[in-house]
């Protein structure tokens, strides 16, 4: 049968043809294409690994965040503890100098008190000597004047004494 | 299929036989009867004209040239109007489409025939489509798919995931192109062969043998040991039986593209002749009335078709594709058919 029989020249022209068709396209069309399917394709995937890592290096961001604040609230906290420390310290040193100073102030001024006093003492004890060497002198030159005079000179130098 | 597209054939032949003394007896007046087995054989076949239609006075025929080689008389060239209604031109006629000379020495025809015209119209139309698709890809780059860029995206993918990937596995970017060009060569000219005055290309034996013939090359050619290690020493099979497992193998080499063959011809040619025969019942009866179910009958044909098309060069594709993955496939444990799933150990048959 005509039909089922192949003829020569068509399987001639089908095989370059076809051939031709197959180089062109593979050079012109299928390798273009196919490999900017390849790179969209892998672009994309690229770009979805991208995203899934972001994704994942914002949650360790917040959780770094986290700590951070964290740390940085226990340091806040540690701060403010040294620092009420130190002025409970300080308030204590500062009484403990201002008591310290008064006492010491309390004791010199003590101490000039007792001097003054003796001091003043002293020259009391020098001028009764003195007053009394006087009264003694005058005495002895009165005694040899007159009797009665001399008992009045005693009492006006005692009045004196006392005056003084 | 063949033997079915056979049986169909003989149903033809019959009608035509029963018809034809009514038709002779009951108008004889008829210039000619009208044989619908004849018209539909002229219309699958090849031919070196490519008739468009006919009115009662004219034929619109576009005369294709005629390239024939004779050992000895070198090449001749000449338009096939020269040997229309049977003329004879330089020592050469046409005997039912086939070219012959007068002196019966041998003619080797290179003739652009309808069918070789219509297969350079759809190589001009494959090139034009698929460098405009790859222009798109050249200007957008990794973008989004527009245009006739994005109508053979989806099918150029499919054919690189289902087919290519699936069946031949790891190798299969070094195929994509024959398959590619394979698929589409088959799908644009089945749809060109469904077309009004089309070539029915791809139901020539030619044509489906050529494209069965580089599948069985590509297959041999890309095979590695463990194929042919499958064919001389089927694994599984007891060493008697070697010597009746290797024939069976080795037709099977061939059976396998001769059936691709077959398979597209036989495809193709049958809707064109089943197509071609509602529309004579109009004919046959030559009765109006009737041509309300023969357009129904033929429209629901043709949609058939459609998709037959694209159906045809789908299995063509990743029949190819499963030969070749066959042929490059590398040694595993394979199970033979014995073992179970994904899941389940491979049996070894030591």
């Amino acid at each position: 049968m005509q039909i089922v029989t192949p003829e020569l020249g068509l399987i001639f022209w089908q095989l370059v043809i076809f051939g031709i068709v197959l180089i062109l396209l593979r050079a012109f069309a299928w390798k273009p294409i196919l490999a900017s399917l390849k790179e969209r394709e892998s672009s994309i995937e690229g770009a979805l690994r991208m995203a899934d890592q972001a994704k994942l290096e914002m949650q360790e961001l917040k959780a770094g965040n986290e700590k951070l604040l964290a740390e940085a609230r226990m340091e806040r906290d540690r701060i403010l503890k040294e620092a009420t420390d130190v002025s409970n310290q300080l308030i204590e040193q500062a009484k403990n100098k201002a008591t310290e100073e008064g006492s010491r102030m309390i004791m010199q001024a003590r101490e000039a008190i007792q001097n003054e006093k003796n001091s003043a003492l002293a020259e009391v004890k020098n001028t009764a000597a003195k007053l009394s060497i006087d009264i003694a002198e005058r005495i002895l030159r009165r005694e040899l004047a007159d009797q009665p005079a001399q008992q009045q000179l005693v009492d006006s130098y005692l009045q004196e004494v006392k005056l003084n | 299929m063949k033997r079915l597209l056979l049986v169909l054939l003989c149903f033809l032949s019959f009608s035509v036989y029963a018809n034809e003394p009514t038709a002779t007896t009951e108008e004889a007046t008829d210039k000619e009867a009208f044989s619908p087995g004849e018209m539909i054989l002229h219309h699958i076949g090849d031919s070196h004209e490519w008739h468009w239609f006919s009115t009662d006075n004219d034929h619109f025929t576009t005369y294709l040239p005629v390239i024939a080689f004779r050992p000895g008389q070198g090449v001749s060239v000449f338009s096939s109007r020269n040997l229309a209604e049977g003329k004879v031109y330089e020592g050469l006629k046409l005997e039912h489409e086939h070219l012959v000379s007068e002196d019966g020495s041998k003619v080797y025809d290179f003739s652009i025939t309808k069918n070789v015209a219509s297969l350079m119209i759809s190589a001009v139309l494959l090139l034009a489509v698929f460098t405009a698709v790859a222009r798109g890809y050249a200007k957008r780059g990794s973008g989004a798919p527009k245009g006739i860029q994005s109508f053979f995206e989806p099918i150029i993918v499919f054919i690189r995931d289902e087919v290519a990937k699936k069946s031949i596995g790891p190798k299969y970017e070094r195929y994509m192109p024959y398959l590619l060009t394979v698929f589409f060569f088959i799908w644009f000219n089945n749809l060109m062969g469904l077309m009004p005055g089309g070539a029915n290309l791809t139901g020539n034996i030619a044509v489906t043998l050529t494209l069965a013939v580089l599948t069985l090359l590509i297959t041999l050619f890309s095979s590695n040991k463990n194929y042919w290690h499958h064919i001389f020493a089927t694994p599984g099979v007891p060493k008697p039986l070697l010597p009746i497992m290797i024939p069976v193998e080795l037709i099977g080499i061939v059976v396998k593209p001769f059936s691709l063959m077959v398979r597209l011809f036989a495809n193709i040619t049958a809707g064109h002749i089943v197509t071609l025969s509602f529309i004579s019942l109009i004919f046959i009866f030559r009765s109006l009335t009737v041509s309300p179910v023969t357009l129904a009958f033929g429209l629901f044909i043709n949609c058939l078709e459609l998709l037959v098309a694209i159906l045809q060069a789908y299995i063509f594709t990743l029949l190819t594709a499963m030969y070749i993955g066959g042929a490059v496939e590398e040694h595993h444990d394979a199970d033979y058919q014995m073992g179970g799933g994904d899941g389940a150990e491979p049996a070894h048959a030591h």
